[in-house]
């Protein structure tokens, strides 16, 4: 209760401090439009369609970044996890790939696949394998070899120890990987609408804002709705993986 | 051991090969084969004089500004999120106050700010490596935070017992056992440099490789613009490798070293 | 023999939910130069409180401590304290001998500090593993290690707060033989907290049981057992038997037999009291627990 009432004090005294430093001339007006300003914008901006339609189609676009990502990294970890021979096979090439950073690929998917919003999500599912892909290949690593032999004494398969052992058990530290991915999936959304411009959402908005009529405050609004966005697709994650696997020590601590 | 090289390196290799046929027999402008954009490559990069390790007039004027202003802003950050995120994390009171304002600066997706800081510093290194700091600093100064309160009680009734003066308390106590966190933030943060010095280039420099990127772009300049990915690619693994050897440094006296396949879970 | 320590009316309360929880109640009594005194008492009754108030971790609501003639105010100068959670309070990410060193720095040069840490660690027969992480040893070494750095501190006063319960058993014989040993060999004033009855008779000069929370001193025994003790014949001994019995009859809320008159003014409660005491402390003690956790 104190540390909430603290909490909000603090959010309080820095808008508060944001609009003396802004209002008193210490920071360019133009530039940086206080507080007070930004956020009567913002609620302007919750009442306008098209920008709802931007927000929509970034979250939109998450959403089948990150399904499509984890579609592709869960099984590939499990395979590279469960067979130590594949994963030193591919490891060159896993190492060669990973550090590419995937908005520097934004110039050349911009010239293979247009502007259009699959590029965006090309490029955030890129980015997003990789979270995942560690995460279920350290799970694996990490899995109880007690249990798997539990398993196998009984006479599973090691398809059925796979699928109710190694998944299982793998699932919070792969729960973990979806929500680092959503996060930098984000990233890589904002980052390409605001280069390439031209199709929806709320980099591709950010970018209009301040281009053309230079309106910082609405360029700001913007920017604090992607950090709500930013920290309810953290907070759903979370949710979700203390719903679903309260069992586990992991989600509840801050892995 | 030379198995061990081949079982390594084939696949590679294989792929490698795979792709210079297959764009040798496709022969489309958008996949030069690999063998071009090597060669592209050495001569952007590698055709400079002897005296300068052939090192090309390219590296000084766009390769080592990107890599001195990633430095310095992950250096930046790295300071100053230290130094914060310990003094916070001690302070129970400075928790509460600042957490949801950390919480949310965290979550704002940092090239958001891009356009901010672009009005802010105009097109050039300021504005860079506001974009930088500012971006990668919250994972450092969380996880800090995170380190330096996680000492356990234990510990600081022993320090307080001794009557361990201030400095040694936070050289000799706090900071030790937060590093491993703190490391944790500092990986996280270094290849999200790497993103924000491309996006910063992309968007507001007259140099630098996210701008030749750019150029390449816009000249329809294939192997170039694959030769930059690349070397990007080859920047990213290097300064990760650095920061994982010094990591295993001076994180040598922890029980157990699992260097290989560490996830980002500590992105928070 | 001067006085070492002297704990006059100590009384610490925390502040609970529901008002405020006394611990200790007003707890009197005095250590001389060179004893091993242990401190009894059933679970909860507050001897870490007590510890942690004479350590001056926590500042007593009330009463007062001085320590070798000066009043104790927040942690004393040449004071130490091992704590029962041995692997916690050293440092991993120092080796063995700079475990040890660490306290010096303060006031050692670098060689000094070497030298002191390396025969303080003899003493504890770790003179071998200097160079080691402390995570590398058994947690019998580990807490030996913690010994030897409380005793290269030269502390005028060296505290223990159930040191040895968490090692096993033929660990804690050796380790209670081993401070036997070295705290005569430098004639140490030590204040031993257990709660093991067994271990305070076997290692005590002086031996005083508390009463449950808010804990009083029931009783001051003096341990009238030769100092060289031996794990197999003085715990066969009849005195080592009698006192064991004495002590255990007080903890449970006996009236003391004890020649030496308590030193405490609660000796007019009689055991119903103190037994009731001591279930309502157990109470509060789970109570407590339940609702933390
Ligand atoms: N920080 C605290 N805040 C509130 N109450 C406390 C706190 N620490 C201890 N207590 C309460 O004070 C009483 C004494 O605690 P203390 O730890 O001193 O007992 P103890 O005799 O050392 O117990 P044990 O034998 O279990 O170690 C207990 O009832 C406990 O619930
Ligand atoms: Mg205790």
């Amino acid at each position: 209760m104190r540390a909430f009432t603290r909490g909000t004090a603090g959010l309080v005294g820095f808008l508060a401090l944001g609009e003396v430093a802004t209002r008193s001339g210490l920071v360019p007006r133009a530039s940086l439009p206080p507080p007070s300003v930004v956020l009567a914008g913002l609620a302007g901006l919750l009442a306008d369609e098209t920008f709802l339609l931007d927000v929509i189609a970034t979250v939109l676009a998450l959403v089948i970044a990150v399904a499509v990502a984890s579609a592709i990294a869960v099984p590939l970890g499990l395979v590279l996890g469960g067979n130590p021979a594949v994963r030193q096979a591919t490891r060159a090439v896993v190492e060669f790939l990973r550090p590419i950073p995937s908005v520097a690929l934004i110039p050349l998917a911009l010239v293979l696949l247009g502007s259009g919003p699959e590029t965006k999500i090309a490029l955030a599912v890129y980015a997003s394998v990789w979270p995942i892909l560690f995460n279920t290949v350290y799970a694996l690593d990490e899995l109880d070899g007690l249990l798997v032999e539990t398993a196998r004494a009984f006479g599973c398969g090691r398809l059925r120890v796979l699928l109710s052992v190694a998944l299982p058990s793998a699932l919070p530290f792969v729960l973990t990987g979806v929500r680092l991915a959503a996060t930098t999936s984000l990233v890589v959304l904002v980052s390409t609408e605001l280069l390439t411009g031209g199709n929806p959402g709320i980099g591709e908005f950010i970018l209009e804002a301040g281009s053309g009529a230079g309106r910082m405050d609405l360029v700001l609004a913007g920017t604090v709705l992607a950090g709500i966005l930013g920290y309810l697709v953290n907070a759903a994650f979370e949710g979700a993986g203390r719903r679903l696997l309260g069992w586990s020590a992991l989600t509840r601590g801050r892995s | 051991m030379r198995n061990l090289f081949l079982r390594r390196w084939a696949l590679f290799a294989a792929l490698v090969a795979a792709w210079e046929v297959a764009a040798r027999l496709a022969d489309n402008p958008f996949f030069p084969p690999p063998s071009e954009i090597a060669g592209t490559a050495s001569g952007l990069w590698l055709s400079g004089p002897v005296d300068r390790l052939f090192l090309s007039d390219a590296v000084f004027s766009d390769v080592l500004p990107s890599v001195g202003r990633l430095l310095l802003g992950w250096g930046l950050a790295a300071v100053l999120g230290v130094a914060l995120g310990v003094a916070i994390g001690r302070s129970p009171v400075a928790r509460h106050y600042l957490g949801p304002l950390l919480t949310f600066a965290r979550a704002v997706p940092p090239p958001a700010l891009v356009p901010v800081f672009l009005v802010l510093f105009r097109v050039g290194t300021p504005m860079q490596l506001a974009t930088i700091t500012l971006g990668v600093l919250w994972p450092i100064l969380l996880n800090s935070a995170d380190g330096a309160r996680s000492i356990d009680a234990t510990k600081t009734d022993t320090a307080v017992v001794f009557r361990i003066p201030r400095a040694q308390w936070i050289l000799g106590v706090v900071l030790p056992g937060a590093l491993p966190k703190i490391f944790a933030g500092l990986r996280v943060s270094l290849s999200l440099s790497l993103v924000l010095m491309v996006v910063s280039e992309l968007v507001g420099s007259t140099n630098g490789i996210g701008f030749k990127l750019l150029v390449a772009q816009r000249e329809f300049d294939f192997p170039q613009l694959w030769a930059g990915i690349a070397l990007l690619g080859v920047l990213g693994y290097l300064l990760n490798t650095a920061l994982l050897t010094v990591e295993r440094r001076m994180l040598a006296w922890q029980p157990r070293q699992e260097f290989v396949v560490k996830p980002t879970t500590a992105g928070d | 023999m001067p006085t070492m320590l002297e704990v006059t009316d100590l009384g610490h309360s925390y502040r609970a939910k529901d008002g405020v929880h006394e611990a200790i109640g007003g707890v009197s009594f005095t250590v001389d130069a060179g004893e091993l005194v242990c401190v009894v008492g059933p679970s909860g009754c507050g001897k870490s409180t007590l510890l942690r108030s004479i350590a001056g971790l926590i500042s007593p609501t009330r009463g007062s401590t001085t320590l070798h003639g000066s009043p104790v105010q927040g942690v004393p100068d040449d004071l130490a304290v091992v704590f029962q959670d041995y692997s916690r309070s050293l440092f991993p990410w120092l080796t063995v001998q700079r475990n040890v060193e660490f306290p010096l720095r303060r006031s050692l040069g670098r060689a000094e500090r070497q030298a002191r840490a390396a025969e303080a660690l003899d003493w504890v027969g770790l003179s071998g593993v200097g160079g080691k992480y402390t995570w590398q040893l058994s947690g019998g070494m580990q807490q030996r290690v913690a010994i030897a750095r409380a005793l290269a501190y030269r502390p005028a006063l060296l505290l223990m707060d159930e040191p040895f319960a968490s090692v096993d058993a033929q660990t804690r014989f050796e380790l209670e033989d081993l401070l036997l040993r070295v705290t005569r060999e430098h004639a140490s004033t030590v204040l031993v907290v257990t709660h093991d009855i067994d271990e305070s008779v076997y290692l005590g000069d002086r031996i005083l049981v508390l009463s449950g929370a808010p804990s009083k001193v029931v009783a001051d025994l003096t341990v009238d057992l030769p100092r060289e003790r031996d794990q197999i014949t003085t715990r066969e001994s009849e005195a080592f038997v009698t006192l064991r019995s004495e002590t255990a009859r007080l903890l449970h809320g006996g009236r003391p037999r004890s020649t030496k008159p308590v030193t405490s003014a609660n000796q007019a409660e009689d055991g119903q009291t103190v037994a009731s005491r001591w279930a309502d402390a157990e109470r509060a003690e789970t109570g407590r627990r339940a609702t933390t956790t």
